[in-house]
């Protein structure tokens, strides 16, 4: 292909953001790097080393290259789930190809980033990830808006499949602007044995966001978990949810978030977990913290047991930041800024994520930096 | 010169008066052992000399060094060197006691700590706990420790512990009690001690024994003999015998 390029011919100004949202331009500690630029992709390259072990390309050329692949597609989400897959099923500009091989352990995270810099564009692309049997993988995932874009909107549909005793950890940070709508429709099957955790990290303003994947944990002792940090401002609109049904015997779900509201911004938050197996366990955990009077915040937990020894729990607390928290750091020389944002930065909490330490560092430091900005 | 002049001080907490009319005086580079009965108002006193919110002065005034700082806030009180260590401190999720130590210090996150600075974390066994969120599941003795050495990491003027003894094991009581004692004395700053334990004055040494006791404040000279007496004879006898003998100094703070 020769559109591909490497990232470093992308203009400086497009890679700063990206950036900013975790995107490594000096690729040596990435495995591999997908860049989709609004309708194109610009970039698709496994590192060197890793070559053998995963493959990444446009999902267009991915379609062409293996006839097999049209079976993986509209498997977990359904065309006529609503009107934006309708429309991403219609036409879409690309999207991501991605697939961890057989046994591949991969240490460094593949990233991909999905950009727009078009005013008015409506970003419609469909992405396939298929960790193989027993591999091993971190996918770390940016969608952005640069942000001199007034108005756009970003519709994705993704399916995700891990199969037998293989392990998918994939992170998600958006990164858009206050007059961004964004779609992501996402579903997953995780089978015997395997693993898939799901972060997703929002921390900038958005004009509204609505999401809601589901996986579905259909084979024997299979793991999915949804772990979440939010962080709206200037009226922003999150609506995130994320849905687990057990079906497999000895599955197991978990979700956790974090999320705080400020500025007018409206969030819901909500999980279901769903279990039909009589030896599944699943628990969700929302903390949610409300900055002044003009925010909102909802806790929507549901918990649905269809067979006798389903074990679902949830805890859920919605409040503000704790006063005497506040003054016990300001008896420490600590300003009442400092403590609060101190607070904020530590209610963040990264490490729900799992992520391995590098990767840890670098999401909190975009967190923080966030967080910390004001 | 006085380090801490309270001037006819009247609280209310939660709408009920706990201190009324209290006169005191705190001398500089002095530690002063505060002896008191439950619900005397140890612990009123300790917080509202230090500002926290819920303390209401209703009249009267607190003077540090000469400055007036009855209406100063927290962050000003312990910029100025007031610093508190609290009987009961707060869990505070997310924030690590390792980034605590270093704003104590006013050094960046992302500076080590030097080799002294670690040899006293060390010392206070809490090298462990620095990656762990500050209070979140320590025990007693541990947030004790973790409290003095926030104490003695921010250089305070003026100490203000609130039972630093309680429920503390014997080994740390010693270890807590000598570095305080080894700090006041290096510094010259002065310490306001609340205990119910005489323990403690085996390694602190203390020139005043007080007693907060029915909303006024007695200091006297050598206060291993007013805890042996309180032990003896309790609070009230302790006092009242003390003021017609006439040692020390009056609630009033003046020297007799």
């Amino acid at each position: 292909m020769a559109k591909q390029s490497e990232l470093t011919n992308i203009p400086h100004k497009i890679l700063e953001e990206a950036q900013q949202a975790g995107i490594e331009v000096q690729d040596k500690n990435r495995s591999g790097t997908f860049f989709h630029l609004n309708q194109e992709t610009i970039a698709a390259k496994v590192n060197e080393s890793y070559e053998g072990k995963l493959e990444l390309m446009d999902i267009k050329a991915a379609l062409k290259k293996y006839s097999w692949l049209e079976d993986y597609m509209w498997k977990m989400v359904s065309k006529d789930k609503d009107e934006y897959t309708k429309k991403v099923s219609e036409e879409y500009s690309g999207g991501y190809f991605m697939r961890i091989l057989p046994g591949a352990e991969i240490s460094f995270p593949l990233q991909s980033c999905l950009m727009i810099t078009q005013r008015n564009l409506e970003q419609k692309v469909h992405n396939i990830i298929i960790a193989e049997e027993n591999s091993q993988a971190h996918i770390i995932t940016s969608c952005l808006q640069h942000s001199s874009v007034p108005k756009a909107s970003h519709l994705g549909v993704s399916e995700i499949y891990v199969k037998k005793g293989a392990m998918l950890n994939f992170t998600m940070i958006h990164q858009w602007s206050e007059n961004t709508t964004v779609r992501p429709r996402t579903g997953a099957v995780v089978q015997d044995k395997a693993t898939f955790v799901s972060n997703y990290v929002c921390m900038r303003p958005v004009r509204d966001i609505q999401m809601y994947p589901v996986a579905y944990c259909e084979g024997e002792d299979s793991r999915a978990s949804f772990n979440s940090i939010l962080y709206g401002q200037k009226n922003s609109l999150l609506d995130i949810g994320s849905k687990v049904v057990l079906t497999g015997r000895g599955s197991k779900a978990e979700m956790i978030s974090r999320a705080i509201t400020r500025e007018g911004s409206k969030m819901i938050i909500r999980g279901m977990i769903e279990g039909n197996t009589p030896d599944c366990k699943g628990h969700l955990e929302c903390r949610g913290l409300i900055m002044d009077n003009e925010s909102f915040m909802q806790s929507i937990p549901e918990l649905i047991a269809t067979k006798k020894g389903v074990e679902i729990t949830h805890e859920a607390a919605v409040g503000k930041i704790s006063e005497k928290e506040i003054t016990y750091l300001m008896t420490r020389k600590i300003s009442r800024e400092q403590a609060v944002s101190l607070i904020i930065r530590g209610f963040m909490d990264v490490s729900i994520l799992g992520l391995p330490d590098a990767l840890n560092s670098e999401i909190k430091s975009i967190v923080h930096s966030a967080a910390g900005a004001d | 010169m006085d380090a801490l002049e309270v001037k006819d001080l009247t609280v209310k907490v939660e709408g009920k008066i706990i201190l009324e009319g209290l006169n005191f005086i705190l001398r500089e580079g002095a530690s002063h052992i505060l002896f008191g009965p439950n619900g005397s108002g140890k612990t009123t006193l300790i917080s509202t000399l230090m500002g926290l919110p819920g303390y209401e002065v209703v009249s009267g005034k607190i003077f540090f060094h000469n400055v007036d700082i009855t209406d100063m806030s927290v962050e000003e009180r312990a910029k100025l060197g007031i610093i508190v260590s609290f009987q009961n401190p707060p869990e505070v999720t997310g924030v690590k006691l390792g980034d605590l130590l270093r704003l104590c210090l006013g050094k960046p996150a992302s500076e080590e700590f030097s080799k002294e600075e670690q040899g006293q974390i060390e010392s206070f066994r809490l090298t462990s706990f620095l990656n762990r969120d500050v209070n979140v599941g320590f025990s007693g003795g541990e947030r004790k420790r973790s409290e003095i050495l926030q104490v003695i990491f921010l250089k305070p003027k003026l100490l203000l512990l609130d039972e630093p003894d309680s429920g503390v094991d014997v080994e740390s009581l010693k270890m807590i009690a000598t570095e305080i004692q080894k700090y006041v004395a290096s510094s010259g700053s002065s310490a306001l001690i609340i205990t119910h334990k005489g323990d403690i004055l085996d390694y602190i040494k203390a020139s005043y024994g007080c007693i907060l006791l029915d909303g006024k404040f007695h200091c006297f000279k050598n206060p291993l003999r007013i805890y042996e007496d309180i032990k003896r004879v309790g609070y009230e006898e302790c006092v009242s015998c003390r003021l017609k003998t006439s040692v020390g100094w009056k609630s009033n703070g003046k020297t007799e």
